[in-house]
């Protein structure tokens, strides 16, 4: 354990200090700036391609210039008529917004019991809380299947939320974690005002946790957003498809096993990813922080 | 006293509530469903009929399972390794930036931000064999690039291209974790005369070791559970093989056409556990390789 954080042995007697590590040469600062620049293209240019080609003409989808020759702004009407998108853009809406809003609330909920309450039993569940944390979600589709089944709740949206009111775990761990830094203090004059337990978390702690909550939110929404396998089991009619199982249709329809219409796919796959893209835009903030605080552990 | 014990002890259990109903009904609940089911055939029409073992038998006799399995292993260790030295240096390089570090994080992270059914309908066209932009780019530094989207032995290098592009939330995670690394050690390492090579093995390393180790576990797990990109990319309902060989049949697409194409929920099941059980014996593996090389801080050395 300790071999690699042995502090380096002094092979020679003390060297004079360096400004070097502090302000380094300019030429080295300039092929730092040059390699960030280059890998910068690198990593931009397909989504940039992916909105050059949405607007190209079925001819020119693969001519891989950047800007199109011909704008063919009628794409999105050839995809309007293709398939239903903005019901499709409009279901992955709704469904993100219950979803995220049902993961917030309910994880809030039960971060604050774990973190403010003391009771036999709550280390066990925070053990229980952590390993489920690591289950892989494939190993309870089929099961879970069946109980929406059974629910008579295939092919409607349900599915895709409802198991969110429970809360999650990965979420409860973050806003339990956030809920710790609170000062007791905080709590204690409330309650000794005579404040109920409901109203502690209510009034008191939920406000304060707001710019957590706002991170669970906006990674739920992006989750839901993503989602494939689950709207694939549970929806059958297309016009509840959310916008990634609509796109697999389309690229099935129109693309390379159908009518080789790849501009439609193209225009699609840029629909999709603009929401994510405005969403990003403006919670860039909570998107960054969310994940740096993924690793701060207790 | 005790009344107040008794009234923390009931407010707690009604916060908890929530989860506790959500982990026995959708988790605890599931887990023992799909263990009880792997030993039953099952088409959700007719009840299930207890078959014993038979599932687990067909399981390892089973030649797509097997090249399954394999295809879900190889592209892992291909995947994890790539997507973690990629985010390492997009991280070490945006560090040693004075200016403009933010705007490349965003730059970085944006692909992130690309559902993965739009990444893999994308991919299909960049990495297009004659005339896709990746090729094209290879072209222009003389290398021929190979048919990455039929040619079986590059379907999964193609993938992993498409998925590292995203890999920019592993990125902000190691930029998080060496800005956390003390600058004093940076100095005292300089004064002892450490080189810019023996900083980075003696303490960026080191110090950076519990994110690497946790990014090391989460994209094992992920990459075990490849689905959207390739599903996207060379499956759907109607083809469920790709090109007549299955070079992109990763374990979870074979799963879901066990249990939701062909109805076959009770060997769907077998093949969850089965998926449970290596996943569980790779975690336990890392951490206690991984013990070994960690760092924490404030631990005794």
């Amino acid at each position: 354990m300790t071999q690699l954080v042995r502090a380096p042995e002094r092979t020679a007697p003390a060297v004079p200090m360096r400004t070097a590590g502090r302000v380094r040469p300019r030429w080295r600062r300039m092929a730092y700036l040059a390699a960030v620049g280059v890998l910068a293209v690198l990593f931009l240019y397909p989504l940039v391609w992916l909105a050059g080609a949405a607007l190209k003409p079925r001819t020119e989808v693969f001519d891989n210039r950047l800007i199109p020759r011909h704008f063919a702004w009628s794409n999105f009407v050839e995809v309007w008529q293709a398939a239903p998108v903005l019901a499709w853009l409009g279901n992955s809406a709704a469904v993100g917004l219950a979803a995220a809003t049902a993961v917030t609330l309910s994880s809030a909920l039960v971060a604050f019991g774990f973190a403010y309450f003391e009771f036999p039993g709550r280390g066990l569940c925070f053990a229980l809380l952590l390993g489920t944390m690591m289950l892989p979600s494939a190993v309870t589709l089929v099961p879970v299947y069946l109980i929406w089944n059974r629910l008579g709740l295939v092919d409607t949206q349900v599915p895709l939320w409802a198991a969110n009111l429970f809360g999650s775990a990965f979420y409860i761990f973050l806003l339990r974690q956030f809920f710790l830094g609170i000062p007791r203090e905080t709590f204690e004059a409330a309650r000794l005002d005579g404040a109920s337990a409901w109203q502690l978390f209510w009034r008191i702690a939920l406000p304060l946790a707001r710019p957590a909550m706002a991170i669970v939110f906006v990674f739920e929404i992006q989750a839901s957003w993503n989602d494939l396998i689950r709207p694939l089991i549970y929806l059958q009619s297309p016009r509840l498809y959310t916008i990634p199982r609509g796109l697999k249709a389309v690229v099935d329809q129109f693309g390379q096993a159908g009518e080789f219409h790849w501009e439609i796919v193209m225009c699609t796959s840029l629909l999709a990813t603009l929401p994510m893209l405005v969403i990003f835009a403006v919670a860039q903030r909570h998107f960054v922080t969310g994940v740096a605080t993924t690793i701060r552990r207790p | 006293m005790t009344t107040r014990r008794a009234a923390q002890t009931r407010a707690g259990y009604a916060f908890l509530s929530p989860w506790i109903i959500g982990f026995l009904v959708f988790t605890a609940g599931p887990m023992i469903a799909s263990l009880v089911l792997s030993f039953t055939d099952y088409d959700t029409i007719s009840p299930p009929r207890g078959i014993g073992a038979a599932n687990y038998q067909q399981l390892f006799s089973d030649p797509r399972a097997a090249v399954a399995m394999r295809n879900t292993l190889i592209y892992a260790v291909m995947y994890v390794p790539t997507a973690m030295a990629v985010a390492l240096a997009l991280a070490l390089l945006l560090q040693r930036l004075a200016r403009g570090a933010g705007f490349f994080r965003t730059v970085y992270y944006l692909p992130v931000m690309t559902p993965p059914v739009a990444v893999g309908a994308l991919f299909l066209l960049l990495l297009n064999g004659n005339n896709g932009l990746v090729n094209r780019a290879l072209a222009l530094i003389g290398v021929n690039g190979p048919q990455w989207t039929t040619d079986p032995a590059f379907l999964k290098p193609g993938l992993v291209i498409a998925t590292v592009w995203g890999v920019g939330g592993t990125m902000v995670i190691y930029l998080a974790a060496l800005r956390d690394v003390p600058v004093e050690l940076y100095e005292a390492a300089q004064v002892d005369g450490a080189s810019a090579a023996a900083r980075f093995r003696r303490v960026t390393l080191p110090m950076i070791s519990p994110a690497l180790f946790f990014t090391l576990i989460v994209l094992t797990i992920h990459a075990l559970q490849m689905f959207d990109q390739a599903y996207t990319m060379f499956y759907s309902s109607s083809q469920t093989q790709t090109y007549g060989n299955d070079a992109a049949l990763f374990y979870v697409i074979y799963l879901f056409q066990q249990g939701f194409q062909y109805l076959h929920m009770g060997y769907a099941s077998a093949l969850a556990w089965l998926l449970f059980a290596v996943i569980v014996v790779i975690t336990v593996v890392q951490i206690v390789i991984g013990r070994r090389f960690v760092y924490y801080e404030g631990e005794r050395p």
